[in-house]
């Protein structure tokens, strides 16, 4: 039986096509793909991410556990809310999970962790916090009374402001990738499509209120079908695609993400990354015969062979994109061979993000 | 979901149109294009290309996925609706009238073998 999020029967009213991801029933889309990945690109969007898992973290350990848990420095965490992106490690350097941490202090974190890995997660968080001395003075608390809706588009803040009295005042002057409280929401200027936004975290019981007053406000639902050709426009990875534990960050395009800067920093996996230079990287693709890029096709490079981890066609580019793990030899502006269903297709290595806050950037 | 009587049909969702000159038109489904999502894409065969009951001849790539288009009888390939190359979105718009391709079949009779609309309708409810 799959699980259902507290705005299910909200997406079935709205007319979803409803399909399952990790394990939960979920809108794919409510009508029209293309429609609604246009509307997120043109106005403002919602999609009910409350399949997502937060996890708070606090006590008197918190910021040395998690100097130690992600590859990403909490350190750099110095304003009250701001967010830093991360993978978390295994000790061989597989990401278990990428995931966004938010710093309150020292002693109050908030992470947000995917569905498909959340109890996986927690148990690693859990068992990481119990070898260290005095379990780490850690309270690893998993938030499944939570949920979460991410508005994403170029009107997603003045429509947030306009649906939820009081957000305007304790969000406009919050920079990218920071987050404030206002009581129970927590009102986070983060997102997954490339465009401005915010996500928001709240009671599960307030969910459908909230959803509502967002469609009365004029943001359309979204399904995961756009949620997905809005990230890979936006040159952001997805886990158990583009990566899972049997690659690193360093062969994920995530390099950015590790930070190495404090030597006295052990977190889990440095000494494998430190070991071995990586010999694939993550690279974008953009067709240049007619076709349309998937996942899991061969690759050919002057350097050898690789493989899309993520391909689609691309609504705002009118063209076909995809990610690729290829050898690190492979550079941006080379040409290399896609195998299309048994025919050859040409495509160029390019830097991404394809696109960003509504433009081409290719 | 809109299963016209006056047309055939294919297990592979196809639907046939024979016509005045006894060629067949071929197209999706409503059901299929709702089953694919927004078409983006469309591969269709060149003209004068014979082809078997069955055969592969186009590719229609949807949002989600790539979905062979089969010839529901064999014969001759005589032309090709290249116009959807351009507005794909015409087969979800309005897929009894976005024909994909022509076939001047080999046999007329081999469309009586097809399904008719309520043969197809089972089909398509039970998925």
């Amino acid at each position: 039986m799959a699980k259902q999020t507290p705005l299910y029967a909200t997406h079935v009213a709205a007319g979803a096509k409803i399909v399952d991801f990790a394990g939960w029933d979920m809108p794919i889309h409510y009508g029209s793909q293309l429609e609604e990945h246009k509307s997120v690109r043109q106005d403002a969007g919602m999609f009910d991410v409350s399949h997502m898992l937060p996890v708070d973290i606090s006590g008197a350990g918190a910021f040395a556990f998690l100097q130690r848990l992600l590859a990403n420095d909490v350190a750099r965490l110095k304003e009250p809310g701001k967010a830093l992106y991360s993978c978390m490690l295994r000790e061989d350097g597989g990401i278990l999970d990428d995931l966004i941490v938010y710093g309150f202090a020292t002693d109050d974190y908030r992470i947000v962790v995917n569905a498909g890995t959340a109890d996986k997660d927690v148990a690693w968080m859990r068992a990481q916090a119990a070898k260290m001395p005095g379990g780490g003075n850690v309270t690893i608390t998993a938030r499944r009374d939570l949920a979460i809706i991410a508005v994403q588009g170029p009107q997603a803040q003045a429509k947030v402001w306009a649906a939820l009295p009081g957000t305007e005042a304790v969000s406009a002057s919050l920079k990218y990738f920071q987050a404030a409280r206002m009581g129970e929401l927590m009102v986070c200027n983060t997102g997954y499509t490339g465009e401005a936004g915010y996500e928001l975290i709240f009671p599960a019981p307030r969910a459908a209120e909230i959803w509502d007053a967002l469609v009365a406000a004029g943001v359309k639902p979204i399904g995961l079908g756009a949620r997905d050709t809005l990230r890979l426009e936006a040159g952001m990875n997805l886990y158990g695609s583009d990566m899972d534990e049997s690659v690193t960050p360093l062969e994920s395009g995530l390099a950015w993400t590790v930070d190495f800067a404090d030597p006295a920093r052990d977190f889990i996996g440095r000494q494998a990354l430190e070991a071995a230079p990586p010999s694939r990287s993550l690279v974008g693709l953009l067709l240049e015969d007619r076709g349309v890029l998937r996942s899991h096709m061969a690759v050919f490079t002057p350097h050898g062979a690789g493989e899309t981890t993520s391909g689609s066609f691309a609504p705002s580019m009118n063209a076909s994109i995809a990610f690729a793990r290829v050898p690190v030899a492979v550079a941006v502006g080379d040409t290399v061979e896609v195998d299309v269903r048994g025919k050859r297709l040409k495509a160029r290595v390019v830097k991404t993000p394809f696109v960003r806050k509504g433009k081409v950037l290719i | 979901m809109s299963i016209p009587t006056n047309l055939r049909y294919t297990n592979s969702h196809e639907w046939v149109r024979k016509e005045p000159d006894n060629t067949l038109n071929i197209g999706i489904t409503d059901h299929a294009q709702s089953a694919l999502g927004d078409v983006v894409f469309l591969e269709l065969p060149a003209a004068g290309r014979v082809v078997v009951a069955g055969e592969e001849v186009a590719v229609i790539e949807s949002v989600k996925a790539a979905s062979g288009i089969y010839a529901p009888v064999a014969g001759e390939i005589i032309e090709s609706n290249t116009g959807l190359t351009d507005a794909p979105d015409t087969i979800n718009n309005d897929p009894y009238g976005a024909w994909l391709f022509k076939i001047k079949p080999t046999n007329l009779d081999d469309i009586d073998a097809l399904l008719d609309a309520a043969a197809y309708t089972k089909i398509a409810d039970a998925e």
